[in-house]
């Protein structure tokens, strides 16, 4: 079950393998709830942020990781080539009302291990200047 | 302070969860997931699995029934309002697919103090219903101290 194209002796670590700005509004905040059944209201009432001590509404960490891992996904061309994934969240993203959140997603290669046919994509997540994700990697079996 | 004694401790199994096709879909939407395999079950098939393909990050839906359980347990005593998640990994033994019927059995792995606050470490198995596992979730919460 492989779909990709990609030929892995082509491959070398340090090559940007793609890049995405994802737009996060209140809506995808709320669409992200309902798909994945969080629905702490930190996510969606600036009241109850507030009265938790927050600045405001911010985004569920797991939407930042499920949208960055994306960039690998587009590159290798499926979601099922993605054998381990994981990240650090080390800042949180807030959605202003108005002009939601964008967060820039880059990909490049860490790693190649030849012989299991695995490829580490490290990704950077950055909004408004700041590192959202550490650590954030995710295995590519081609 | 979340109870040191529950490192260790195993969740029984949660009830089977059925994974459907529009929830693969609506999943892959929420999360800027473009890929065909994920939408088109023509295109999933074509590729070789059974049916659509879940986002990497689908197996948090199934993590989070497990973690309801513990968040539930009076001996574990952790204060939902004052949980920050601090890391996750997913290793996928192989996708998830429409169609799975998947249990999760969790276990604390580790429950560790930094000052005032808890960070307590979970391993959630990802079962499909021949029993074989299908994906390990790994998920750190911080549980922050009161004033």
């Amino acid at each position: 079950m492989n779909i990709n194209k990609i030929d892995i002796a082509s491959l070398n670590v340090g090559d940007q393998v793609g890049s995405r700005v994802f737009n996060f509004t209140r809506d995808s905040l709320v669409k992200y709830a309902g798909a994945s059944g969080d629905f702490n209201p930190i996510h969606y009432r600036d009241d109850f942020a507030k009265s938790v001590g927050l600045d405001g509404v911010l985004a569920h960490g797991m939407l930042t990781m499920g949208a960055a891992v994306q960039v690998a996904v587009d590159w290798v061309g499926d979601a099922a080539a993605i054998a381990d994934y994981g990240v650090r969240f080390t800042k949180p993203v807030f959605v202003d009302v108005a002009n939601g959140a964008q967060v820039e997603v880059t990909g490049k290669i860490g790693e190649i291990k030849l012989d299991e046919k695995l490829v580490r994509i490290d990704l950077s997540a950055v909004c408004a200047d700041l590192a959202v994700l550490g650590k954030a990697q995710a295995w590519v079996r081609l | 302070m979340v109870n040191i004694n529950v490192q260790g401790k195993k969740y029984p199994a949660t009830e089977p969860y059925l994974v459907g096709r529009e929830k693969i879909r609506e999943f892959a939407n929420a999360v800027f997931a473009s890929n065909a395999t994920s939408h088109d079950v023509a295109a999933a098939q074509a590729a070789g699995f059974p049916d659509l393909v879940a986002p990497p990050t689908f197996a948090v839906v199934i993590q989070e029934r497990s973690l309801h359980t513990v968040l539930a347990d009076p001996e574990a005593d952790i204060d939902f309002s004052r949980v920050v998640h601090g890391d996750q990994r997913f290793v996928h033994a192989r996708p998830i697919v429409a169609g799975d019927s998947l249990t999760s059995v969790l276990e604390v792995a580790s429950v560790k103090s930094l000052g005032p606050h808890s960070m307590i470490t979970f391993n959630t198995e990802i079962f499909d219903a021949s029993n074989e596992l299908v994906c390990t979730a790994i998920s750190t919460l911080v549980v922050r101290g009161g004033e």
